[in-house]
């Protein structure tokens, strides 16, 4: 009894966690016209369906896009900032690196108002670039504390040695200390593109014709259930697991060694 | 390659603590120091004054006749070997030793000829093509000290290079790194806290204390007639007997000794434990009793308390063939010729 209680809590909670997502996934096969039970099938109709649409396959298009562009340039200058922050004592550091984090507290509502102000007084269009601006807006602090939390003594005392061997600057943080920090620097990365890729309410107010995925599934949404969503959903799911997937061996991987 | 270190009256300043107080060291082109002392000493912040990671508040180094005082470190002809190696864990060992060629526009099959020959030397050729950690400490060690020598420096500095490894590896790696030195004939500057490390590897032993230099000399003459009680103290094991200058003769509990007293007032003298025998030959320290001793192998290390001062305990080198055991009376003297006396302040 006491070793069947903790398995099966192990159970009712994996369910719980993954039974909407196995729902979702078993019923963008279904060979009728609505997503509920009874299962018929299995069929690949709704994904053929998906993948000959163009207006779906442009925005996932867009949407990788977005994601890999905004999460490059997140970890880059989380990347710069946590360097200069780690190795420099610059007056009010401590105040800085607050204000580079404390934007995960504030609502991606409001991140999205925000910008959508500004980049309307400025007379700029709305455009993928700007939903990708909001991206980074969003990830960088997250990029910025991940990559300084790994900032220690040992790259520390490796871009030492590299300056005493005749590194100038730039060699020092292409050679050294990039390299060294490439697990920090890849799941910041991973992360910010798992993070960007579904993000729904900076993209929808931040863009205009050429939409993201998630926005595009909102306005899918507003005719009715589907097998179609459940089929789109599956993917935008599939790219999520890869992302995480690539956290996994990339950083935990490495770190098993 | 190789070059002349000159420290010209160097003073060093973290806020308000003064890590370094007036240095002035002449090393000579291919000269082997160890800078030794307990840790606070300074000579960690000499050692990074001479590397160019420290600027120092005061005074100037010159290296070859240059000064280097405020050149930053990768522009020094000085390379160093870390305290934790500081190897680059994401780099071949091949890479690593090749990186400071590497920056200095070295074309790659030079660069891995030379990489492959530094290799040689320290014995890691074999496995140029493996990651820093799948080594073991020693080899760690001895990748530092190839790479710190591909670029060619005129000084090689090492911030207690050995102090991560086993006895019996530092004792192997002493040899070695000596060696090493005779091999390429650069002047190498070692920071240690072993004496025997020091002694054994040093052409000149410099003693550190508080920031200053309380002594620098070759290793016997440091050992056997130090310039302070300090350095006396740091260089091994002692007995310290309490004395007074009186007349212009040294006046101990034990008798008066034949020696100028180095001051007025307070004295201490001081015997090293190999220079005390049992016997009468020499200067005298009366009937003692034994009250612990130890083998050590090559000599029997020996308490004893002299009848003449019940508080002092006397700490004696005796050979094994003496057979002392606990609760002997034994006379003792100390050879006089290396006995030492300070000024007890």
């Amino acid at each position: 009894m006491t070793r069947f209680l903790p398995l099966a809590y192990l159970a009712l909670a994996f369910a719980f966690i993954y039974l909407p997502v196995a729902a979702l996934v078993l019923f963008s096969f279904q060979d009728g016209r609505l997503p509920v039970p009874p299962f018929e099938g299995p069929s690949l109709q709704w994904y053929a369906d998906v993948l000959g649409d163009d207006d779906i396959v442009e925005a996932l298009v867009n949407s990788l896009l977005v994601a890999l562009g905004s999460s490059a340039i997140a970890v880059m200058l989380g990347f710069l900032a946590a360097y200069g922050l780690a190795r420099h004592s610059l007056p009010g550091s401590v105040f800085l690196r607050g204000l580079l984090i404390a934007p995960i507290t504030v609502s991606y509502l409001i991140v999205g108002l925000g910008l959508l102000i500004v980049l309307q007084r400025t007379g700029i269009g709305l455009s993928l670039w700007t939903a990708a601006i909001g991206h980074v807006v969003i990830n960088l602090p997250l990029a910025f504390a991940i990559i300084y939390a790994s900032m220690g003594a040992q790259q520390q005392n490796a871009e030492r040695a590299a300056r005493d061997l005749g590194a100038g600057e730039v060699e020092v943080v292409l050679l050294v200390t990039a390299p060294m920090l490439m697990p920090a620097l890849l799941a910041a990365f991973f992360l910010s593109v798992t993070l960007s890729w579904d993000e729904f309410i900076i993209a929808f107010l931040l863009t205009r014709f050429d939409i993201t995925l998630p926005v595009e599934i909102w306005s899918m949404l507003r005719s009715g259930l589907s097998p179609r969503l459940n089929a789109i959903g599956s993917f935008v799911f599939l790219v999520s697991v890869t992302a995480v997937i690539l956290i996994e061996l990339t950083v935990f991987g490495r770190r098993r060694r | 390659m190789t070059a002349s270190v000159t420290i010209d009256a160097v003073n060093h300043w973290f806020g308000t603590f003064q890590a370094l107080r007036e240095i002035a060291l002449e090393i000579e082109a291919g000269e082997y120091i160890t800078l030794l002392g307990p840790s606070g000493c300074g000579k960690t912040t000499l050692l990074s004054v001479l590397g160019g990671f420290v600027d120092p508040s005061k005074g100037r180094v010159l290296i070859g006749g240059t000064d280097m005082t405020h050149v930053p470190p990768a522009k020094r002809p000085t390379t160093t070997v870390f305290q934790d190696y500081a190897l680059f864990p994401h780099m071949s060992l091949r890479d690593n030793v090749a990186f400071g060629l590497r920056m200095a526009g070295i074309g790659r099959a030079e660069r891995r000829r030379r990489a492959d020959l530094q290799l040689d030397l320290v014995g890691l050729v074999g496995e140029a093509h493996k990651r820093p950690h799948e080594l073991s400490g020693g080899q760690r060690q001895r990748v530092a000290l190839a790479r710190a020598l591909a670029v060619e420096p005129d000084v090689l500095l090492l911030d207690e290079p050995l102090g991560a490894l086993d006895l019996k590896l530092r004792r192997s790696m002493q040899d070695e790194l000596k060696e090493i030195q005779r091999k390429v004939g650069t002047t190498f500057v070692h920071v240690t806290h072993d004496q025997e490390e020091a002694m054994a590897i040093a052409d000149r032993i410099v003693v550190m204390n508080a920031g200053r230099i309380e002594d620098a000399g070759p290793p016997e003459r440091v050992y056997s007639a130090p310039a302070t009680l300090f350095a006396a103290g740091f260089m091994g094991e002692m007995t310290r007997l309490p004395a007074t200058a009186r007349d212009g003769i040294v006046e101990t509990p034990f008798g008066l000794l034949e020696a100028a007293p180095p001051s007025a007032g307070d004295l201490v003298v001081c015997v090293r434990p190999e220079a005390i025998r049992i016997g009468a030959d020499g200067f005298s320290l009366g009937e003692a009793r034994v009250t612990d001793t130890a083998f050590f192998g090559t000599h029997n290390r020996v308490h004893l308390v002299a009848d003449a001062v019940p508080d002092l305990t006397i700490v004696a080198y005796l050979a094994p063939a003496e057979r002392v055991a606990e609760g002997d009376i034994v006379p003792l003297a100390a050879d006089p010729a290396s006995i030492r006396v300070f000024p007890a302040r």
